[in-house]
């Protein structure tokens, strides 16, 4: 778990996940064309590739290969084990 | 000093002649056999015969091929070509069955989206929005 948090705690690569919300299935450069317009701190290729490793070792992202191309896709999978250690919805009254 | 030729690494120039001229739109304009099969072939844009012309260059020097490979793999396109309408342009090209590995996406003043030239580069196409 602590992996997952660590690597949820970069705001690059929660951007790289929102990316990924946006469209599932992009190579590194759609990625970075996506990012580079929503950035404020313009990362670089190197960097996205980096923060894409650390998303693929967790599970959050996976890459398949298609032919010449590699494409990255979203994984919410390993963000269940959070909701199972802390439920969310454990039956009682909306406060509100 | 001006920019009067620029390049893409073809690995079969007949069949690249095809793609560029048939599929893209571009015509020919520079065709010299240089020895072997080889030839010192160019395109230029239908509406820009005295642009910048485009060498479609054969790619056996060995580097090019792990190059290609690589810059393929990430999506990361060759070179970059402007249209007016990019939405229209895609649509036409899957059409004649191009295959995209980025559809059109819009990153504030440009659009743009990545597609294969068949002879081992990917390509980008971008729209200015006005």
């Amino acid at each position: 778990v602590s992996e997952l948090f660590h690597a949820l705690a970069a705001p690059a690569r929660r951007h790289i996940l929102d990316a990924l919300t946006q469209r599932d299935g992009q190579t590194l450069f759609e990625l970075c064309t996506r990012l580079a317009a929503h950035q404020d701190d313009a990362l670089s290729r190197q960097a996205v590739s980096q923060h894409l490793d650390v998303l693929e070792r967790c599970g959050l992202v996976t890459t398949r290969r298609e032919g010449r191309y590699k494409f990255h896709y979203l994984d919410t999978t390993p963000l269940r084990t959070i909701v199972d250690r802390w439920p969310i919805d454990t039956g009682k009254d909306d406060p509100s | 000093m001006r920019i009067h030729v620029t390049s893409v690494q073809v690995d079969d120039q007949v069949k690249a002649l095809s793609f560029y001229t048939d599929v893209l739109g571009f015509v020919k304009k520079n065709d010299v056999p240089i020895g072997g099969e080889d030839r010192w072939l160019t395109v230029v844009a239908p509406d820009d015969l005295d642009g910048t012309e485009l060498l479609l260059e054969p790619d056996r020097y060995p580097g090019f091929a792990e190059l290609k490979a690589a810059l393929t793999a990430d999506g990361i396109p060759a070179t970059s070509f402007a249209v007016d309408d990019i939405e229209a342009e895609t649509k036409r090209l899957l059409d004649l069955g191009v295959v995209f590995t980025q559809l059109p996406v819009e990153q504030g003043p440009v659009s743009t989206a990545v597609f294969d030239d068949t002879c081992g580069n990917l390509i980008q196409i971008l729209q200015l929005s006005s």
